[in-house]
């Protein structure tokens, strides 16, 4: 029981870890197409970990089967929706930034 | 405006969406921990959703058309009140309405709680379900759709 424990709560904290780098590649990186790239791929390992360290603390149940399921569904989603999101704003004429310009 | 379509955002779509509906069913049926009628409901209705944001609404509206769409909300509702009258008819009058737990037959083989649950999960909760997914995409379609002569000067693929 301890190690299910301590195996659930390593995966929620490194989960948190990822969402926090996440956050500050939002907060510093100054364009679209970088926070794009800095939130969408942290946010899908953060969700995943800490949905799948509440599964783990669970145990086997019919709740964790769906955390499970939920998990799953992040991995496969999440990729898919940042790609159509920056797709969007590419054709929709979204400026790139370069090096030398302004914060936008 | 001339957009290719995206392989990835169709691909994924496509292969999403029927374990989206199962995942919906699983979560309105198994009432054994998390989940439910209204939350199922919601899950079934983000695929259809999903569905008529990728292709476009015309073919989404083909999937699920607006006398569908009424009927199944007044379906939900029917299968909700009729499981109460149906306690009250098989228990010989002697139930109040919507009181599970004197459902006649079941009861009498396996117990009044078990049949309490199981017409709650069973019956219910799809009712429910049925209901609250034919809102949430008739509500989703009435904000979002466009009269005709809107639709004629933009081409939605």
């Amino acid at each position: 029981m301890l190690a299910l424990n301590l195996i659930s709560a390593t995966m929620i904290l490194s989960g948190i870890f990822f969402m926090f780098l996440g956050v500050i590649g939002l907060i510093k990186l100054p364009d679209f197409y970088t926070r794009m790239h800095a939130i969408g791929k942290c946010d899908t390992m953060g969700q995943f970990l800490i949905i799948l360290g509440f599964a783990v603390y669970e145990g086997l149940s019919f709740i964790s089967i769906k955390l499970l399921l939920i998990s799953v569904f992040y991995l496969f989603s999440m990729p898919a929706a940042t790609h159509a999101i920056v797709k969007a704003a590419f054709y929709g004429g979204e400026r790139v930034w370069k090096k030398g310009d302004q914060r936008m | 405006m001339n957009v290719k379509r995206d392989i990835i955002v169709d691909t994924t779509s496509k292969k999403m969406m029927p374990i989206i509906l199962a995942f919906g069913l699983y979560t309105m049926i198994g009432s054994k921990g998390a989940g439910g009628g209204f939350q199922g409901g919601c899950i079934i209705a983000a695929a259809f959703i999903l569905h008529s944001l990728i292709f476009g609404f015309i073919e989404g509206r083909k999937k699920i058309p607006e006398s569908w769409n009424t009927f199944f909300k007044s379906f939900g509702l029917h299968l909700y009140c009729g499981c109460g009258l149906l306690s009250i008819i098989a228990s010989n009058f002697v139930a109040e309405f919507l009181n599970y737990s004197a459902f006649w037959p079941i009861a009498n083989l396996v117990g009044t709680h078990e049949a309490r649950a199981m017409q709650v999960e069973l019956i219910i909760e799809v009712g429910i379900g049925i209901t609250v997914f034919a809102a949430f995409v008739s509500m989703f379609y009435d904000l979002a759709w466009k009269d005709d002569d809107e639709l004629e000067d933009e081409v939605i693929k």
